[in-house]
């Protein structure tokens, strides 16, 4: 762990130039008002950094989530993540939900450019796997579906 | 410098032996003003204030600048093929670019307008017009494509097109060239005053965009030039420039420059609408092409169409007058205000400005000086309220500022000319390098100019840029209008040959611009949504690939089991759901390019597998750090070696037992 420590604050500080917007506020012709706001730092508790903060999991499984989800999977993110342990562009999708808080789950999901710039465990993986995880414009609510299917597919009932 | 007649440099020379123009430009040297550059300068990062659509002229695309910066953001391909991004090349774009003469990949773009609402700009889309083979474009301005091509049958060339009422009800498109029409085109040439027609299409527009023609009026010959509808109290009205009035057919920049006076034509279309209702009109047989791009198939359709509805004004009185005015009328520009119609005379010394009020009275008094084929041509005096004397040489196109001015550009002595509209008075002259053509103030054609600049749109530039062979770039050339003064702020090159150009404000386009095609609204129907749903079919000699490709790989990248002489049809979904995240797709041998796919859009190259062999394929547009990795390799065998079809992605087989060994 303590390796690769230098390299993650390496690209870290990429991903911070990347972010850095122009000082330079003299001109009058260019207009401001488009510029999005800096996102703040977060205190990351494990749950990743975005709009999801706390996620009630509930048992037995809802079923109709999971087929939302298995079809959005398909859709969307089988083209990268195989459903057993075996990596491809990005992990396997067997055990995340065991490895994961559900709320890092759905961060990355559906704020993955911010959890690449400033999560650590996110930047971990894109270390491993070299490509960065597109964002899939996936709403909240299906990133929801996504976690109830990542669920059934680790075992739970 | 080609929709010009070369008369004009002639009359440029004869008037300048007589003429001394005080303010004629001597040099580049005097034009430029201490801090031009920090008012046409957009910090790295920063937006520009304007959108600036831009005709490409003969290179049948828009350019899409930024103002002030003049910086080029897109090029939208309209009536030509573009290899950048496979239009004209795909399968789902081939359609937009039939016609009654079938394929036609390049035509001459010659102007744009931005639809309006009560006379405001909106930002839902340009129109722009095919001027060779007479078509109209729409183009969505939330995707920044061409969605919908519609043909003019009937017509000779559309140039006087594609100007639009207060609320986008009509686009009109009237033909540059009139020509024998009906059921027997086969005439003498020499027969043009009795079998010579012009036509004025109105184009009916709806809610979604959608076009038809509503109705054709048929004109006596002669050429319409340019348009603008009223607006405010001459809603309901439309005016076209007109020229050769004498008909002739031969030597026109001579036999078509007798006269003192052409015409603006000035058109009543809600009475033609009534017309039109109590079932005046007559229904004609014309074959045109109807072209539409279904956003959610992303592919488009060519529709022939049979039949056009046509007014005859001659018979149906009150919808079309005659006004005469000097001289070879090239611009027709309505004010701000509605009241204004100002006439450019190209072979005039002076710019006419007509009053609708008074053009009302004069129709209702029957203040006409004779007919022209039937047509009530009013007086001249009863119609103008009056003339702007000795403005320069050559008026060519009047632009508007918020303020009561107009910006009229003088092709002949290169220069802008701001004058007062109501004063008739000349304010300011700033030079142009080289010859302008049009110009354009932001919002200038509409109720409400957003002002500030006036940009100059030239066509010459010699000695302006580093010099390119005997080909030069066309150029813009950006003034300040914020004060008496026109103050001369950048030059920058522009894509083929700008000529008409509307600016709208950024904010106006901005908040609405499509970022991506949402896989869950892809109807295509050869789409894979989701690399699951790929696969490779065979229908007869026809394989088509079902292929997605994502970051970064494309699947299936392993095919087998086409066989030479098949057709196969590549249809690739970008799986992307991120902005600015394009895949392309190529292959080794295509005679049809390539394609480039948006994200979640899909797009079809064709590709005809003449010869035995193995080949190559891979992403063109750089996606990521394995972007070189993002290939594959398509196996076509002979038609007698027995290959079954078999594709997969990743899948590692024994080199001994690989298929077809």
């Amino acid at each position: 762990m303590k390796k690769l420590f230098p390299v993650v604050m390496l690209l870290a500080m990429l991903a911070a130039c990347g972010n850095e917007k122009p000082k330079d506020q003299n001109s009058s012709n260019g207009s401001d008002e488009y510029e999005v706001a800096e996102t703040p730092k977060k205190v990351d508790e494990g749950k990743g950094i975005g709009e999801i903060k706390e996620v009630t999991l509930n048992t037995p499984l809802e079923q109709d989530r999971i087929g939302r989800g298995l079809a959005i999977y398909e859709m969307k993110c089988a083209a990268c993540h195989k459903l057993d342990d075996q990596r491809v562009v990005g992990p396997g999708w067997k055990g995340v939900t065991q490895r994961r808080k559900p709320e890092w789950i759905m961060n990355m999901i559906t704020n993955v450019d911010v959890m690449l710039d400033q999560d650590a465990e996110a930047q971990k993986l894109l270390e491993l796997c070299l490509t960065r995880m597109p964002n899939q414009n996936v709403s909240v609510g299906d990133s929801r579906d996504i976690l109830e299917f990542m669920r059934q597919n680790d075992g739970e009932k | 410098m080609k929709t010009l007649n070369k008369f004009v440099w002639g009359m440029a020379g004869i008037l300048a032996a007589f003429t001394i123009y005080s303010c004629k430009p001597s040099g580049p040297s005097e034009a430029i003003t201490g801090d031009a550059a920090s008012k046409a300068y957009v910090a790295p990062g920063k937006y520009d204030e304007f959108y600036n659509i831009v005709s490409g002229g003969f290179n049948g695309q828009i350019g899409v600048y930024g103002i002030p910066s003049g910086r080029l953001f897109k090029i939208i391909p309209v009536f030509a093929t573009f290899p950048e991004n496979g239009y004209g090349y795909s399968e789902e774009s081939k359609p937009m670019l039939n016609t009654a003469n079938g394929f036609v990949p390049w035509d001459d773009l010659h102007h744009i307008s931005l639809s309006t609402t009560n006379g405001e700009h909106d930002g839902r889309w340009a129109f722009a017009n095919g001027n060779n083979t007479p078509r109209v474009a729409r183009i969505d301005l939330k995707t920044f494509k061409t969605v919908e091509i519609l043909e003019l049958p009937n017509s000779g060339g559309n140039h006087s097109s594609p100007y639009i009422t207060e609320n986008t009800e009509y686009v009109v498109a009237s033909t540059r060239f009139s020509v024998p029409i009906g059921d027997n085109t086969d005439v003498p040439i020499s027969s043009f005053k009795k079998n010579f027609k012009g036509t004025v299409s109105f184009i009916k527009v709806d809610t979604s965009g959608h076009m038809n023609i509503a109705f054709q009026l048929v004109t006596p010959g002669v050429s319409f030039d340019l348009a603008r509808a009223g607006k405010g109290p001459s809603h309901g009205w439309f005016f076209f420039s007109t020229y050769n009035t004498e008909q002739a057919y031969t030597l026109l920049e001579v036999n078509a420059s007798q006269k003192d006076k052409d015409f603006i034509m000035a058109v009543n279309w809600k009475k033609a609408e009534e017309y039109l209702k109590q079932g005046k009109g007559k229904t004609v047989k014309s074959k045109y092409a109807h072209n539409v791009l279904n956003e959610s198939t992303h592919m488009s359709s060519s529709e022939i169409l049979e039949e056009v509805m046509q007014l005859d004004p001659a018979e149906l009185k009150d919808i079309v007058y005659f006004i005469p005015c000097p001289k070879s009328p090239h611009g027709c520009d309505v004010d701000p205000s509605g009241e204004y119609i100002v006439g450019s005379g190209k072979l005039a010394a002076l710019i006419p400005v007509f009053s609708f009020s008074k053009l009302q009275k004069a129709i209702a008094d029957k203040s006409f000086e004779g007919d022209f084929a039937g047509i009530p041509v009013v007086k001249y005096e009863s119609a103008l309220y009056g003339e702007v004397q000795k403005p320069g040489l050559g008026p060519l196109h009047t632009e508007f500022d918020a303020n009561g001015n107009a910006y009229t550009s003088m092709f002949v002595s290169s220069e802008i000319v701001k004058w007062n509209v109501k004063e008739l008075k000349v304010l300011d002259r700033a030079p142009t390098y080289y010859s302008i053509g049009h110009l354009c103030v932001p919002g200038g054609p509409t109720k409400k100019p957003h002002g500030k600049y006036v940009i100059a749109y030239n066509k010459i530039t010699k000695d302006r840029y580093l010099p390119t062979g005997p080909e030069l770039t066309q150029s813009a050339q950006l003034y300040d209008i914020s004060g008496e003064k026109m103050k001369l702020i950048l030059d920058f090159p522009t894509t083929g040959e700008p000529h008409y150009a509307e600016a709208i404000p950024a904010e106006l386009l901005m908040p609405k611009s499509q970022k991506i095609y949402r896989l869950e609204d892809n109807k295509h129907p050869y789409a894979a949504l989701g690399e699951g749903k790929t696969k490779v079919e065979r229908k007869g000699n026809e394989v088509h690939v079902y292929m997605t490709a994502i970051r970064s790989h494309l699947t299936p990248d392993n095919i087998e089991g086409i066989k030479q002489g098949d057709d196969v049809y590549f249809h690739v979904t970008n799986l992307e759901q991120d902005w600015d995240v394009p895949h392309g797709f190529a292959i080794k041998g295509a005679n049809n390019a390539e394609i480039l796919i948006m994200p979640g859009e899909t797009q079809t190259l064709k590709w005809k597998a003449d010869r035995v062999g193995v080949f190559p394929f891979y992403c063109t547009d750089f996606c990521s750090a394995l972007h070189q990795e993002m290939q594959g390799y398509a196996r076509v065998s002979a038609p007698n070696n027995n290959v079954e079809i078999k594709y997969s992605t990743g899948k590692i087989e024994d080199q001994i037992t690989g298929a077809g060994q």
